[in-house]
């Protein structure tokens, strides 16, 4: 029964995206509804799945068949079905068909349709496939198909130029970190002969020291594939370019689904991070620090960088964007300080409450004709009345206010940093406080005062196919929280390092928390109620010229690749040039008709010459054999 | 007593005086007439050998090549016909188009 149900999630996607590829790409209405049934079917499958299974979450369900083996190599294509994946599953397909339905109404006027479901269906997939995989070689199929169908449908654009450059930037520096990703399986499967996670996991488990000095680097390698996937610092840059992509997309996979896949390859291959740490001999000085320091460390880094550039952006999608990298660093961080339930769980209602957010922005975008200049709209909180609500909730739930889904798990992420490492707590409530600032500027500046150009004067209410995915998932954004009452989240890691919070630490945090959102709520409040522009312009000077031009980290890339990049393609394209094609190829050439053009000297055309030339010859050659 | 080496100094002698008639005439009718006193040499050492080796295969071989010196002859004087009705020359060295 579970082998049959959750073999029906996974495929059909791919059937309605095969489907709309090989026979209704032309009919839109045909091959939205295609997509919309897949993936509303699996939904309804992942239900069925955890009603099944509602008994007995404890027991983790696998079920595989053998795909190929070569050697000592055995590939097999499994289904984990556990706790973990569970919830992801229900996030992916709940959201999901939210987002399916929301872009019926966005990409209506689309002439393209078609190939946009066909995508999502590709993409929905792909990320149940890293969701229910057991191995890590089946991870790494659907990671890369996941990365290929962000590629996709960033670019679905493609006769835009920006977009077109932005699906390939987020396609290379996604295979950069795959590449170290890569590494790593080989590493792992070289020393544990396994691909297979519950394998793998009992190997450890028998002997902890079974991968020697290389525990440490696999664990990062891992890691790699995480900094991609997640845009952890300094693999972030793709994600702010990939809001390029439609915004119901930038919802789907650059909020809730396909970003989140780092956070839950951390969580699924936690135990290889729990391994007591050993570094090889160079490496030596980093003797103390584990993998998790490192992961927690980036994770915090991106978490405060991502909140500092997001309170200088004026795109709405771009500041939703900086906010998805700083909570993505939150989870990240959470799972790093082995709290990777905290992490999970904001996961799961990160993943309600930014698609709601995307998708709001995505009306809003929709209403005002594609003006996504905050400075530019304004005053639609009358004119849109469902949108400005659901959004205010979304941004109440980022902010972490009580009772909404953020203030549970964002108070769990800061426990978690509270209860091990003070100085990334205090960059963590930093984050929480600029969190609040930047949502509640955008809030304040999109949506209050008056419209700032015609097009926000014109806007109106979109229509419900748009705002129903709205409301189901504001309804989401509020209760997802009471999910992690309990320690629900908690069970999901039986092998230990789950926090059990003692309670002083939980209300202290807890008034930290809601502390911060007092201390990010005024400044906005009192900055941007009722602007007209923006008054941190001048107040900030360098410092906000830095962040608005995103710490010039693009440019930093953009340097290094011209000295290091460039440098060697030049050096290929003087080999290539000069000594290839130019010494080699250009050199035999040459050499031949040279010797042409000299032997063609003694062709005098006289038979006489030809005679005599001949007679010495044979003369020479009767010389040489007789004597 | 005429031996073996008289005839193929000889032989040598004449195959000498049509290989310089080849290399040093104009005209292509004597030129031919040159390259069939080369034969000519080579069929006459053909003959002394059999002759003083008993043996009747370099007569045979001489046969051939007479039959077949024959047949080359009646070829070769046809192309000069054909080649003198064309160009009104027999010189050898008129006939150079051949080079590039």
């Amino acid at each position: 029964m579970n082998a049959f149900l959750s073999w029906s999630i996974l495929l059909a996607p791919i059937t309605a995206a095969v489907l709309i590829g090989l026979f209704t790409k032309q009919n839109s209405k045909l091959s939205s509804k295609l997509s919309i049934g897949a993936i509303g079917f699996s939904f309804l499958m992942t239900l069925l799945l955890a009603a099944v299974n509602s008994g007995t979450p404890e027991i983790p369900v696998t079920s595989s068949v053998t795909w190929l083996e070569v050697g000592g190599l055995k590939v097999e294509l499994g289904m984990i079905i556990d706790p973990l994946s569970m919830m992801m599953l229900l996030v992916v397909t709940g959201v999901g068909t939210a987002i399916h339905i929301f872009s019926l109404g966005y990409m209506k006027d689309d002439p393209s349709l078609g190939r946009y479901f066909g995508f999502l269906s590709l993409f929905t997939f792909s990320m149940l496939g890293i969701v229910l995989a057991s191995n890590f070689f089946q991870m790494f199929i659907f990671w890369e198909l996941v990365g290929v169908s962000s590629y996709l449908l960033i670019g679905f654009w493609f006769e835009r130029k920006p977009a077109a450059a932005a699906c390939q930037k987020a396609f290379i520096v996604n295979r950069l970190g795959d590449f170290g990703f890569l590494i790593g399986i080989i590493l792992i499967w070289s020393i544990t002969g396994s691909l297979d996670f519950g394998e793998i996991s009992g190997a450890f488990t028998e002997n902890p020291a079974l991968l020697g000095a290389s525990t440490a680097i696999a664990g990062l390698l891992i890691f790699c594939g995480v900094l991609g996937k997640s845009a952890q610092f300094p693999l972030h840059v793709w994600l702010p370019d990939a809001m390029e992509g439609p915004t119901p997309v930038s919802a789907l996979i650059h909020a809730a689904t396909m970003v989140a896949a780092g956070v839950y390859l951390l969580c699924r291959t936690l135990f290889l991070f729990e391994l007591p740490t050993s570094w090889p001999e160079d490496f030596a000085w980093l003797n103390g620090v584990s993998s998790l320091h490192i992961v927690a460390l980036i994770g915090a880094i991106t978490s405060i960088m991502a909140a500092l550039i997001a309170t200088r952006q004026d795109d709405i999608k771009r500041i939703l964007a900086y906010s998805t990298l700083s909570q993505l660093g939150y989870m990240v961080m959470a799972v790093g300080l082995g709290g990777a339930a905290a992490g999970m769980f904001h996961l799961t209602t990160h993943a309600f409450f930014k698609a709601l957010l995307f998708l709001g922005a995505g009306s809003v975008i929709y209403a005002a004709h594609h003006e996504q200049d905050i400075w530019k709209l304004g005053g639609l909180r009358k004119k849109m009345p469902v949108t400005f609500w659901t959004f205010l909730i979304g941004t109440l739930a980022l902010c972490g206010a009580p009772p909404f889904s953020g203030f549970y798990s964002k108070e769990e992420v800061l426990l978690a940093a509270y209860q091990s490492n003070v100085v990334l707590f205090v960059l963590a409530a930093i984050t929480a406080v600029l969190t609040t600032f930047y949502m509640f500027r955008l809030v304040f500046v999109a949506f209050g005062g008056s419209a700032k150009s015609e097009s926000a004067d014109h806007a109106h209410e979109s229509p419900s196919v748009m705002t129903t995915p709205l409301v189901f998932l504001a309804v989401l954004s509020v209760v997802g929280g009471w999910l992690g009452i309990g320690g629900y989240f908690g069970h999901f890691f039986d092998h230990g390092a789950v926090h059990h919070g003692h309670h002083e630490n939980q209300t202290v945090v807890m008034f930290i928390g809601i502390g911060a959102i007092i201390f990010g709520f005024f400044p906005a409040f009192f900055m941007y109620h009722g602007a007209e522009s923006d008054p941190l312009k001048k107040g900030l000077g360098g410092i906000g010229e830095f962040l608005k031009n995103r710490m010039l980290i693009d440019e930093a890339y953009q340097w290094f690749i011209s000295r290091t990049h460039e440098a060697l393609a030049r050096l290929a394209d003087w080999i290539d040039r000069w000594i290839l094609a130019g010494f080699l190829v250009k050199g035999i050439q040459f050499t031949g008709e040279f010797t042409g053009r000299a032997l063609r000297l003694a062709q005098t055309g006289n038979t006489q010459t030809y005679a005599l030339l001949f007679g010495l010859g044979l003369a020479v050659a009767l010389f040489v054999i007789l004597l | 007593m005429i031996q073996f080496e008289h005839y193929l100094i000889v032989s040598a002698l004449l195959f000498c005086i049509g290989l310089l008639g080849v290399l040093t005439r104009k005209n292509l009718l004597v030129l031919y007439m040159s390259l069939e006193l080369m034969l000519n040499a080579a069929n006459l050492a053909l003959v002394a050998a059999s002759r003083f080796h008993d043996n009747l295969n370099g007569q045979i071989m001489v046969f051939f090549i007479i039959t077949v010196a024959a047949a080359e002859v009646s070829v070769g004087l046809a192309l000069i016909v054909a080649l003198f009705r064309r160009r009104q020359t027999t010189n050898v060295q008129d006939l150079s188009e051949l080079k590039l």
